[in-house]
């Protein structure tokens, strides 16, 4: 299948002249589940900003499906990219009505009652997330986990061609940590959702993602399946850290270890520096 | 999703029944008691004193307690929304300090007993429309909607009006002092119909308006970033329900006078009872606001009749009283939810 189905044309966008991305040029396949890795303040966000819309670009151009998403109304836009944030601001709200919000997009501003179909469409994803049990619940008496899958099930509602997600596990344990990619994991098969993620977590980024974006300095680094990006050398060139990377025996994925410096020296000491 | 739209029905009609209730109170009490059972008779026989204090005196400040009660609990709700601020009031902008300040410019110059009745209420209009146009304008600057920007220099202005009327009251004469402060303190004892009229209009008007923003409203409680994910262009409707709020407000307060208290607790009230969703929570506020008013009133036209007390007062110190027994009763029900 071609990589043009979100397609980036030379895309730049930035802070004033603080900050700036290099103009990037990347394409998605059709049914992607796809991760942007990179130190802090490599422009993970800013990029993800543009793809999104929050950010005006000042060069370049995002498409999706053959659609130029700038001439999209936010309206429309919002019909075709739903975006998870990486907080979800916990409003006084039922959960039932935050994930009905999806709809928005497909309301006129003085359509009063939901009709029908759509309060079936997200039981269908309130079911599907596993926050079914919460519904009457406040927003706000959800543990973070569980918030976020509200949020996941909102952007479902919205019935979107592709599904952003900044961060989406980066202030959860490991329980929920893997309940919400195993999730976003299914949808990417089952939907068929194109997904685009910013992820922290380089073992998870390559134990789920089967695309990766790797930014270094407002630019990509490298692209392509984990095992082609995941490379120590590649790894210690971006991050400046020491690390060893190995593969997962069950899954056959990268997966890669951090050393500390005490260890480090005593390798030093032994050895005279480190071999590989 | 049945159920909800059942229960705000219920809840708009107790409400509209409440105020049913709380408009044949202020009828039937007063210095001159009409009995619930005269109140037909009265209405029609047009010779009676009785009749004029019915139609002339009690009935217009009904009106005007809704109107104005309406409107400022209507404008608070929608302004703790765009600024996702519980603690926001429509006097918080400085939107009443302009007024007070207009309103005192003219008392202190004398100007409203040459000029006329309409006076007094343009000059706080204008003072009001003044600060409106100062904080939209630095708030909207370079196209940004910083809400929290907009807040401070609301409150700022706030300051700098007071302070200028502290001014104004330092260098007047007593009796000036005496017009001011009552003016401030807020009344509804508007004899001019018209003004009423104008009043109840926009008020209605306002109402309906706010009911085009319901949903955007909603989305906007989870912070304009994601309202604009849901297709909602946050800073158009925040500027447009800005507007409207303050509209309202200024008309209120040059009308009626600083009326505290309502716009803030009202909305609350309605947010604990019946959730946050804005489809029933602007007509609940409005209605809210408009039973609060009218019982206010009662309270205060009765409390040490023959005289009068400020109306704000009774607002004041009901509403605060009201708000924490309130607040107070939902956290040990939520509680012992949990």
């Amino acid at each position: 299948m071609p990589s043009n189905y979100l397609q980036i044309k030379d895309l730049s966008c930035g802070y004033g002249s603080d900050f700036n991305l290099q103009p990037i040029t990347v394409g998605l396949k059709r049914g992607a589940l796809a991760g942007i890795i990179g130190p802090n303040g490599s422009g993970k966000t800013t990029l993800f900003k543009g793809i999104s819309g929050q950010l005006p670009l000042k060069s370049g151009s995002v498409w999706l499906n053959n659609c130029n998403l700038q001439s999209l109304k936010l309206r429309q836009k919002a019909r075709r990219i739903a975006v998870v944030s990486q907080f979800v601001d916990a409003a006084e709200i039922s959960v039932e009505d935050y994930v009905l919000l999806g709809r928005l997009p497909y309301r006129a501003p003085f359509q009063f009652f939901e009709p029908q179909p759509d309060v079936l469409l997200a039981r269908k994803y309130m079911r599907l997330t596993g926050i079914w049990k919460h519904r009457k619940k406040y927003l706000s008496q959800l543990s973070g986990g569980e918030q976020q899958l509200a949020a996941i099930a909102q952007a479902l509602t919205q019935e979107p061609e592709l599904l952003l997600l900044d961060e989406p596990t980066s202030h959860l344990d490991i329980t929920h940590q893997v309940q919400v990619l195993n999730l976003i994991q299914r949808l990417n098969k089952e939907l068929k959702l194109t997904v685009l993620m910013i992820i922290h977590d380089l073992n998870l980024a390559a134990e789920y993602c089967d695309f990766l974006l790797m930014m270094k300095q407002g630019d990509i680094h490298s692209c392509g399946t984990p095992r082609e990006v995941l490379t120590y050398d590649r790894i210690e060139q971006v991050y400046n850290t020491v690390v060893v990377t190995q593969t997962n025996p069950l899954s056959g994925k990268p997966a890669v270890f951090l050393v500390s410096e005490n260890i480090l020296n005593d390798i030093k000491a032994r050895y005279g520096k480190i071999k590989r | 999703m049945k159920n909800k739209y059942l229960s705000w029905t219920l809840f708009t009609l107790l409400l509209l029944l409440l105020f049913v209730g709380a408009a044949l109170l202020s009828l039937t009490t007063g210095e001159a008691a009409i009995g619930l059972g005269d109140l037909l008779p009265v209405w029609r026989d047009g010779e009676q004193m009785e009749h004029f204090i019915l139609t002339r005196i009690r009935l217009p400040r009904i009106v005007l307690a809704l109107a104005v009660g309406g409107s400022l609990s209507l404008s608070g709700a929608i302004l703790q929304g765009i600024f996702r601020n519980p603690l926001v009031e429509p006097y918080t902008l400085g939107i009443s300090g302009g007024a007070a300040l207009g309103v005192a410019l003219i008392i202190v110059t004398g100007l409203h007993l040459s000029v006329g009745a309409f006076m007094l209420p343009l000059s706080g209009f204008s003072g009001a429309a003044i600060v409106i146009v100062l904080v939209g304008l630095l708030g909207f600057l370079r196209g940004g909607t910083d809400v929290n920007k907009m807040l401070l220099i609301g409150v700022m202005i706030s300051f700098v009006a007071s302070s200028a009327m502290m001014f104004l009251m330092a260098v007047t004469t007593s009796e000036n002092i005496h017009g001011i402060v009552f003016w401030i303190m807020g009344s509804l004892d508007e004899p001019n119909p018209l003004l009423i009229k104008i009043t109840l209009y926009t008020a209605l008007s306002g109402l309906l308006l706010s009911y085009l923003f319901a949903r955007p409203l909603n989305a906007l409680l989870l912070g304009q970033e994601k309202a604009a994910y849901l297709g909602i262009n946050s800073k158009t409707t925040i500027r447009l329900l800005f507007l409207l709020a303050s509209l309202l407000t200024g008309i209120c307060v040059a009308v009626a006078g600083v009326i505290g208290f309502v716009g803030l607790v009202i909305p609350h009230l309605i947010r604990l009872l019946a959730g946050s969703d804005y489809r029933f929570l602007l007509v609940g506020s409005f209605l809210g606001g408009g039973i609060f008013l009218v019982l206010s009133d009662v309270v205060a036209r009765t409390l040490i009749a023959p005289n009068e007390l400020p109306i704000g007062v009774i607002t004041g110190i009901a509403g605060g009283i009201l708000f924490i027994i309130v607040l107070n009763k939902n956290r040990n029900r939520r509680r012992h939810a949990q």
